[in-house]
């Protein structure tokens, strides 16, 4: 305890000479062999998290909410006159409306949903449903569609834009690829077992295949056994409803995605609410939901569960999984945490939040999570213990009814885990998970850089870029795909409505000049709309510095 | 050149408009009818402005002008 010259965190002689310096310099002296003074640890024992969790939510000035909500305003005086003008006749109809018979009946489409659809969706709308012809990869090629009529109508020209880059889809890993060499084996389990399976898993649809990846997934995971279904959603709106029932309590995160929330509200338990990532707002509904219990009996709840996701994708936070699991342990409530896109994107050796935080498998009751984003197929799988997947297999509705999964899509699925966990040989998979992280962090620093608003984490390869404003969202996809860069914007529905943003998924096949294009684009872009609007950007010579320097917190 | 910057100076603050209040998003027609009204607007603010603001400025002047020069004389009165 007091030989200063002891192994402290493994910096043995660094520490030794700090600590001597310190010790002459303040003059501390050592008093019955205890060193009063400071103590110079990496990180203290006291804190859950093994390394820095840094994120941010930054608030943008005044002015662009009032200029957000002026926007709208003129949009919906606008929409209002075009809606008057469309009952009177002025104006050709092109929208859904009742027919002449129901028009005493109730309205249909007089809610405000239906009014922004009408009046602001349908204006910005050719920036969405874009018909892609080629893989999805980290450049695609996109089929020309023009409008004739302002949106109402597209149409295609039979031209083809050809190697748009694509910051869009959620190919973290890259292994969306048609490259003949890594689809060996999936050629050859397609020429095998064909295409259909005909059947539910019950039945007749359990191949060997699906054990393989089944047995597979557990190894990966580190769990005892796992459960693979043929679609992601499915995956937790049938399967939420096997888990809990009437009498049970769920607490789920505000930001949860729809498939959380259909499958919680088909399962008819109880649903409250906490605030994103806001542990505080999670202890009170825990502490109140065991001393009040159920609404009227006042019994106990018979299950409560908290479902939570790894990464949120519209904000690009990750969950604070070790209060949670910390919490969850204290009043003795079930963990769901919905990988979907966290799953080979983040964690040492891509194995999701888990690994990301140091902690155990175990600590998480259910893991679920799907094969859409980071392996380049489709479906969605849940693992925990033995008798909760043997559990599911016979209740979840999804083995009962749902076909099971597509064989060369389940090798396509075993081909991408044996690739991230090195059995195939090679280090490709450890290499592609490095990639991934070294491309998320200077993407993420070089637009901090600019002085654009970002949210979420800095490990998160998630990344929403602010715009607000609804006549932006519509110029700013629109610029960059005749810059040939494909672009997600997001609006009103699937974001709160004064925050709309264009949503960035990083990917492992980008190369660097890639991002320098993308990211090249975006600065000028960036000036030409005043898209610029953090009031915490870090320098204005970004080119100054290499990559090594260390980054110092704001 | 100074004349190059200014206009494109412009033509961005005219795009910031347009982006702002949305009319980005509008057809010729509503683009027409949006711009036509905001210009009556702040020509008839303009107007009525060039019209009455140097009335109520003189007039706001002469109050004051007045209720300092009361006090003025009484303060002097006091301490003579």
């Amino acid at each position: 305890m007091a030989n200063p010259s002891a192994v402290c965190n493994g910096h043995l002689h660094h520490h030794h000479h700090q600590k001597q310096n310190n010790l002459l310099k303040s003059g501390i002296y050592k008093k019955n062999g205890i060193t009063k003074g400071l103590k110079k640890n990496g990180i203290s024992n006291g804190t859950l998290y093994k390394k820095k969790f840094v994120e941010h939510f930054e608030q943008a000035p005044m002015y662009v909410a009032v200029f957000t909500f002026l926007g709208f305003g003129v949009g919906t005086v606008f929409g209002y006159l075009r809606d008057f003008m469309r009952a009177w006749g002025l104006e050709k109809r092109n929208v859904a409306a009742e027919r002449e018979q129901q028009k005493d009946f109730v309205p249909l489409y007089q809610d405000f949903e239906n009014f922004y659809t009408r009046n602001l969706y349908m204006r910005i709308r050719d920036n969405w449903n874009r018909p892609i012809c080629s893989v999805p990869g980290p450049q695609f090629d996109l089929m020309e569609r023009v409008t004739d009529d302002y949106n109402w109508t597209f149409r295609f020209t039979g031209r083809i834009i050809k190697n748009v880059i694509n910051m869009g889809s959620y190919n973290y890993l890259g292994f969306a690829e048609t490259d003949v060499n890594a689809l060996k084996t999936v050629t050859v389990e397609l020429q095998k077992y064909g295409t259909g399976i005909c059947s539910t898993r019950q039945e007749m649809g359990t191949l060997d295949k699906h054990v393989e990846l089944e047995k597979l997934v557990a190894t990966f995971l580190g769990v005892e056994d796992a459960m693979v279904f043929g679609m992601g959603f499915a995956t937790n709106s049938m399967n939420i409803p096997a888990l809990v029932g009437k009498g049970c309590l769920i607490l789920s995160d505000e930001l949860n995605h729809t498939s959380l929330v259909l499958g919680a509200r088909l399962s008819g338990a109880t649903i409250r609410i906490f605030k994103h990532n806001n542990m505080q707002s999670l202890e009170k509904l825990l502490r109140d939901a065991i001393i009040y219990g159920q609404p009227r009996s006042r019994r106990a709840w018979r299950k409560i569960i908290i479902l939570v996701e790894g990464i949120y994708s519209m904000e690009g936070s990750i969950v604070r999984l070790p209060e949670i699991v910390s919490l969850k342990k204290k009043y003795k409530a079930y963990l769901y945490l919905d990988e979907a896109h966290s799953i080979g994107a983040v964690g040492a050796t891509g194995r999701g939040v888990v690994e990301y935080f140091g902690m155990s498998p175990d600590d998480v009751d259910v893991l679920m999570g799907t094969f859409t984003k980071s392996f380049g197929a489709a479906g969605g799988y849940i693992a925990g213990k033995k008798d909760l997947v043997d559990f599911l297999r016979t209740h979840s509705h999804s083995a009962v009814y749902a076909t099971s999964m597509c064989p060369p899509v389940a090798e396509q699925i075993i081909r991408a885990m044996k690739c991230l966990m090195g059995l195939d040989g090679t280090t490709q998979g450890l290499q592609r998970v490095r990639q991934l992280g070294k491309n998320t962090r200077y993407f993420r620093r070089r637009l901090h850089e600019m002085g654009f608003i970002i949210y979420g984490n800095d490990d998160s390869p998630v990344v929403p870029l602010l715009l607000y404003m609804p006549g932006k969202i519509g110029a700013f996809a629109r610029r960059m795909l005749e810059k040939n860069i494909g672009v997600v914007v997001v609006g009103f529905p699937a974001t709160p409505i004064t925050e709309s943003r264009a949503r960035f998924c990083v990917s492992a096949a980008h190369t660097r000049e890639m991002l320098d294009t993308v990211l090249n684009a975006l600065d000028e872009l960036g000036d030409f709309l005043h898209l610029k609007y953090s009031r915490y950007s870090k320098s204005s010579h970004p080119e100054l510095y290499e990559e090594t320097r260390l980054e110092l917190e704001d | 050149m100074d004349i190059k910057s200014m206009k494109n100076y412009l033509y961005w603050l005219y795009c910031q408009f347009e982006l702002i209040t949305c009319s980005y998003l509008m057809e010729p027609w509503e683009k027409l009818l949006f711009y036509t009204f905001n210009i009556t607007m702040l020509v008839t603010v303009l107007y009525t402005a060039y019209v009455f603001v140097p009335v109520h400025v003189s007039t706001a002047f002469q109050f004051f002008l007045h209720l300092l020069g009361n006090q003025h004389e009484s303060t002097v009165s006091v301490v003579k």
